[in-house]
């Protein structure tokens, strides 16, 4: 084990961990606001639930683009050959 | 373990390799085909249950094309409605033992989100023109371009990585869990899996349409009399794909 191979693996984990944290604090805040819009006016349920929706595949992406960059440390390392 | 970024060939077409998720998308379009070819082949004015059934998934994606895009959605049912379909049996293929959804490699993600890509650019050109399509690029200002420009490139390459990363997280996930503990642990995952490859397909169709209908700029009377009529979700919805 090499230091490159150990520094790839503690920083893929490092990605995933606080690329886990903005997305999560910001998925909850998007919920909670959908969830107060949809308490405050019951009747538009269907067009903020949509919107939510989008809103949240947006922010997960950014999780998403971090587990990518984890999976890339891991199996395709250029600088590992 | 074995990447999730790499494939492996299971035999040769002449120089081609073909892999298993190739295979797989194979199978799922000869039953998606064969499937709408029995049902379409009689057709009632009194619909059978099973038309019924099919009847209402069409309604349902026609009135989401109607409240996303605020257009008549006769021109991009066709193509969306495959999209979903093609995704959602393709999420919902590790229901079948031993197969692997062959949206969990680049590959096919690759191929889907090109093809959104591409019918931003035919829808576009189709609702006004070639120079219409290029003027879609300078609004709200002519600032914007280069923005335009590169957003047009890199919302393709999020759509890909936004499908590949969710299903093949799952995939992944329940292959660590399996390894770990055996039996009857990786069920509840593989539930939640399937919740996912549903949200998933969903939500790619939706983008789909947002991109489409960003492409089609201000054209028809009939989008903006919709959104004279209280449909200003549009613009909402179209501000936050930005």
């Amino acid at each position: 084990m090499n230091w490159l191979a150990f520094c790839s693996i503690v920083s893929a984990a490092v990605a995933v961990c606080f690329g886990a944290i903005g997305p999560a604090l910001a998925e909850g805040r998007a919920v909670a606001a959908a969830m107060d819009a949809i308490a405050r006016q019951p009747e538009a349920a269907g067009t903020i639930s949509r919107t939510l929706f989008v809103g949240l595949a947006m922010i997960e992406t950014m999780a998403i683009y971090c587990l990518v960059i984890a999976l890339l440390l891991l199996f395709a390392n250029p600088l590992l050959k | 373990m074995k990447s999730p970024l790499t494939s492996t060939a299971l035999f040769h077409a002449g120089p081609v390799p073909i892999t298993e998720a190739v295979l797989v998308t194979w199978a799922i379009m000869v039953l998606l085909v064969l499937g709408g070819i029995l049902i379409t082949r009689r057709l009632a004015r009194t619909p059978s249950t099973t038309q019924e059934v099919f009847e209402l998934i069409v309604d349902t994606v026609d009135s989401q094309i109607r409240d996303t895009m605020q257009v008549e959605p006769a021109p991009y049912r066709a193509f969306i409605g495959t999209l979903f379909a093609f995704i959602f049996v393709a999420n919902w293929s590790t229901l079948v033992p031993g197969v692997e959804p062959p949206t969990a490699h680049l590959e096919t993600d690759a191929a889907l989100a090109l093809l959104v890509f591409l019918a931003v650019i035919w829808f576009g050109i189709r609702a006004g023109g070639v120079r219409g399509f290029l003027r879609t690029f300078a609004t709200p200002s002519p600032v914007m371009i280069p923005l335009n420009f590169v957003e047009s490139i890199t919302r393709t390459f999020s759509l890909l990585v936004r499908l590949f990363g969710n299903v093949m997280s799952g995939v992944f996930m329940i292959g660590i869990v399996l390894s770990l503990a055996g039996l009857l642990v990786p069920i509840p995952l593989m539930a939640l899996d399937l919740l996912t490859g549903a949200v998933q397909a969903y939500i790619f169709a939706i983008l789909a349409m947002v991109f489409i209908s960003g492409a089609l700029g201000g054209d028809g009377s009939a989008r903006d009399a919709d959104r004279a009529n209280g449909g200003g979700d549009d613009t909402s919805i179209k501000g936050m794909a930005r």
